[in-house]
């Protein structure tokens, strides 16, 4: 019973439990969380990941405000059965830009990963107003007041401070992306506008909502209409040891 | 220890564990003591340790048999060789390869030539209704019957806009219609007649009734007539003298009651004012061309199919 007498020395002294107790758990943390950091398939490079445009940004953070997360996830599973519905699994590297992640836990409503694309602006517009007018099973609640909610110059400047956030965790948002930040985010609705596409290649620019005005439905719109669109999956090759 | 009982809601012989069981058995403590307050030593009970264990023999095995410790370049790869991807992969293609001979012969067979083999029909048709639920009918709902009045078109009439022989229902589905993403895409714009100016209010009121006397709706005969000509001028080489459309662009058909948008006059007189633009994804990057093939022909089966 030597090696548990000693066991008791450590009981008593709170200050080498501390420390021993420290020193097990970063033993812990090192084997786990390290690797993730220099491993090549956790860190598998993909062509056409960009940071989101100024009004997707927006879009993104009425998606989080709006708790679409907890409804939606935003992560294909390597099974048949998801590809085959949603399209290509989804890579680690497609989220390199979200703060936080949106992989979400639960699904009520689909994933939305590889929403972009899939449907005309009118469906989203009309089931955004009303869910059950397209989609009569649907149990989604209506969003409809997103029509009103016109965005402003401000709107514009809290997503070029949040921008400047980003730019601070090391998305790569040059000078010149920050400088326009507020031209592009009105831009993005205009499809005569300054391309949006020049700083942010494959960004979808027109009147998504309809309206003659900037709203939040445009943005949620031009967030959704981009998302799992932006790899270039022709030039993917899957690491296969994963 | 004191007999605690006077604190007790219940008396001792009903509680569970019994507390006079431990006392007159009179376990060994650990030895410590917090003001007076001993702890018992009992040991752990067998069935947990022999779990405890067990949990710890199937993670050495589980170590030798899955990815587990991380290396330099990669993570140990497990003796049964498990990877997500690759069983992905190994999935997807054993059920290709199980559908292989109806995919090559989708592929093969002239589009009007697949209804005329049973088997191969059959297989088309089901294989289409799982790609069209899918894919299809959040627009075009789960039978087919689209929305009514929204814009998104009912496949299981006879009355379609871009033609219905399977070759037509192909290109619509592998290019869309009017997005973006295609060049190939189907392409047509209506003018915005109220917006842009090109009709008077009252112009557009003439062109309505008009428009609604093509099918034999209720109308005002008065301004149907003034309709006539501003609708030959304007309408006509789009939609058709007689109003029966042209699916080489697109224009629906306005001498019948099948209505995209509605037929209120208050709805066609929006679509006259504003003009519509229905937009239609295309496929051709998320389906394979054997599935693109089988969702033709079960929409061409569903009812209209020409």
């Amino acid at each position: 019973m030597g090696i548990l007498d000693h066991h008791k020395k450590i009981e008593t002294h709170a200050t080498l439990l501390l420390v021993l107790s420290f020193l097990v758990v970063t033993i812990g943390g090192i084997v786990q969380i390290v690797p993730l950091f220099y491993l090549d398939n956790t860190i598998e490079k993909v062509e056409g990941m960009r940071p989101y445009s100024p009004l997707e940004i927006k879009g993104r953070e009425i998606y989080l405000r709006e708790g679409c997360y907890v409804c939606h996830s935003q992560m294909i599973r390597p099974m048949r059965d998801e590809v085959e519905r949603y399209g290509h699994y989804s890579l680690a590297a497609e989220s390199m830009y979200d703060h936080p992640f949106q992989w979400g836990s639960k699904r009520t409503g689909p994933d939305l990963a590889r929403l972009g694309g899939r449907y005309s602006d009118d469906w989203h517009v009309q089931h955004m107003m009303d869910p059950r007018a397209v989609v009569p099973e649907s149990i989604m609640p209506s969003y409809g007041f997103m029509m009103d909610r016109v965005l402003t110059r401000t709107d514009a400047e809290h997503v070029r401070d949040i921008m400047r956030v980003y730019r601070t965790l090391g998305h790569p948002y040059t000078d010149e992306m920050m400088e326009n930040a507020i031209t592009d985010f009105f831009a993005q609705v205009d499809e005569f506008g300054d391309p949006v596409a020049d700083r942010y290649p494959g960004a979808q620019q027109r009147n998504f909502d309809g309206q003659p005005q900037l709203t939040e439905m445009d943005a949620i719109i031009a967030y959704m209409q981009m998302l799992g669109t932006l790899v270039d999956f022709e030039t993917f090759v899957p690491v296969a040891n994963r | 220890m004191a007999d605690n009982s006077d604190n007790k809601v219940r008396p001792a012989s009903r509680q569970y564990p019994d507390p006079g069981v431990k006392l007159r058995q009179d376990p060994p403590t650990t030895g410590h003591s917090w003001d007076g307050i001993e702890e018992y030593d009992n040991p752990m009970p067998r069935w947990w340790v022999w779990i405890f264990i067990l949990t710890v023999i199937w993670a050495l095995g589980y170590w030798v048999a899955y990815p587990a410790w991380p290396g330099i370049q990669s993570s140990t790869a497990g003796m049964l060789g498990y990877s997500s991807r690759a069983n992905v992969a190994t999935d997807i293609s054993e059920f290709e390869a199980r559908n292989e001979q109806f995919f090559v012969q989708l592929v093969e067979t002239d589009l009007d030539s697949i209804r005329d083999n049973d088997e191969l029909h059959r297989f088309a048709v089901n294989a289409g209704a799982s790609v069209f639920r899918a894919q299809c009918s959040q627009c075009h709902g789960t039978g087919g019957a689209g929305v009514q009045a929204s814009g998104f078109p009912n496949l299981l009439d006879d009355d379609w806009l871009w033609g219905g022989t399977m070759e037509d229902i192909v290109t619509t589905v592998t290019w869309g219609i009017r997005n973006l993403d295609y060049a190939d895409a189907r392409y047509s714009a209506m003018p915005a007649f109220g917006q842009d100016g090109l009709l008077e209010s009252e112009e557009i009121d003439q062109v309505v009734n008009f428009v609604l006397s093509l099918s034999g709706a209720d109308h005002d005969s008065a301004l149907a007539a003034g309709g006539a000509e501003l609708f030959d001028i304007n309408c006509a080489s789009c939609h058709g003298v007689g109003g029966e459309g042209d699916y080489f662009i697109g224009a629906p058909a306005l001498n019948n009651q099948v209505w995209l948008y509605g037929g209120t006059p208050e709805a066609i007189r929006e679509s006259i004012y504003y003009s519509r633009f229905g937009v239609m994804p295309g496929f051709e990057t998320r389906l394979r061309e054997a599935e693109i093939r089988a969702v033709a022909a079960y929409v061409h089966q569903l009812g209209g199919g020409q």
